[in-house]
């Protein structure tokens, strides 16, 4: 597709808006609708659109598979990690009220560090899978 | 949305069940957002109208975009599908009506949720609030569920790949 130049104008225009709504909707999720999952979701939407655009290559070059496979792993040891920090700290595990001297304020640290995890996770497996769709023809072609 | 369901049972050709599919996923969403279920609207939005119908698409290119024709008349699994709907709507007929104020959801955590939220997380939105604070440990669960199919697929994948690789040496 690297020759339709109105989409790849469009996209090239859209991408950062993308992923500047997606971190809007991260750290804005306790206030408004959203949080861990959708702004994931809408990361890992905002590169797929450029795999599609500029070819699979591009994004790889751009977000490569190493970083992916971290991801994947890494947002379920942040969340877990939460809850062991808890438990260090002198509370049960995912207890949040233990990581700040108001507990209020715990809360919130926990709440943003858990929906942290959850959209590295999510946007790591959602890009890895599409890598690994896309990727498929090519490398039986080559 | 009735409509688009018999299209895509209907539709033999799988890139106009893809695009209706999606389609639908957009439909869902207003629904969702006419509940006031505006969280679940946007990740139907995103993953059933936007990421499942990039990954369709792409298994499409994949496999080729028509149906085969079904080997045999499919008499069986209609039957079982026949019995088990009939089952889940015996099923509902033992839960609460809908938007029931009396219903034991609505009469036993909800309102503690719905009334301390705020002072006990500070976080206005509940849904948020609930998810990871008082819910964390289901959600723990749930980022644990996308990460196994993450590892699955990636194991599955791989392994194909490399054992087509040791088959052709180059």
């Amino acid at each position: 597709m690297k020759g339709l130049l109105i989409l790849r104008i469009v996209s090239k225009l859209l991408i950062p808006y993308i992923l500047v709504f997606a971190l809007y909707v991260q750290f804005h999720g306790d206030f408004g609708p959203g949080g861990g999952f959708q702004a994931g979701v809408i990361a890992a939407a905002a590169i797929m659109l450029y795999g599609l655009i500029f070819g699979l290559p591009s994004a790889r070059r751009m977000v490569p598979d190493a970083v992916v496979e971290t991801m994947v792993g890494l947002g379920v040891l942040i969340y877990a990690g939460v809850g062991v920090v808890g438990l260090l700290l002198g509370g049960n595990y995912l207890d949040y009220f233990v990581l700040h001297r108001d507990p209020v304020a715990g809360q919130l640290r926990g709440i943003f560090w858990v929906e942290v995890g959850v959209a590295v996770t999510v946007s790591g497996v959602m890009l890895k899978i599409f890598y690994m769709f896309a990727g498929r023809r090519r490398r039986e072609d080559a | 949305m009735a409509v688009l369901t018999v299209g895509v049972a209907v539709q033999r050709n799988l890139f106009s069940v893809v695009v209706l599919s999606g389609i639908y996923s957009f439909l869902m969403a207003t629904v969702l957002v006419a509940l006031d279920a505006v969280d679940v609207a946007m990740t139907e939005a995103s993953v059933g109208a936007g990421i499942s119908t990039v990954l369709l698409l792409g298994a499409l290119s994949l496999c080729g975009g028509e149906e085969a024709k079904p080997l045999q008349r499919p008499w069986l699994p209609l039957a079982v599908a026949i019995v088990i709907v009939a089952a889940l709507v015996y099923g509902t007929l033992g839960l609460p009506g809908f938007s029931d104020p009396q219903a034991p959801i609505h009469v036993v955590v909800a309102p503690r949720y719905l009334a301390q939220s705020i002072a006990e997380t500070g976080v206005p939105n509940v849904v948020t609030s609930v998810l990871a604070s008082y819910r964390g440990y289901d959600t723990l669960g749930e980022t644990t569920v996308v990460f196994t199919a993450g590892a699955g697929v990636i194991a599955l994948l791989r392994r194909a790949r490399r054992r087509r690789a040791g088959k052709t040496p180059r």
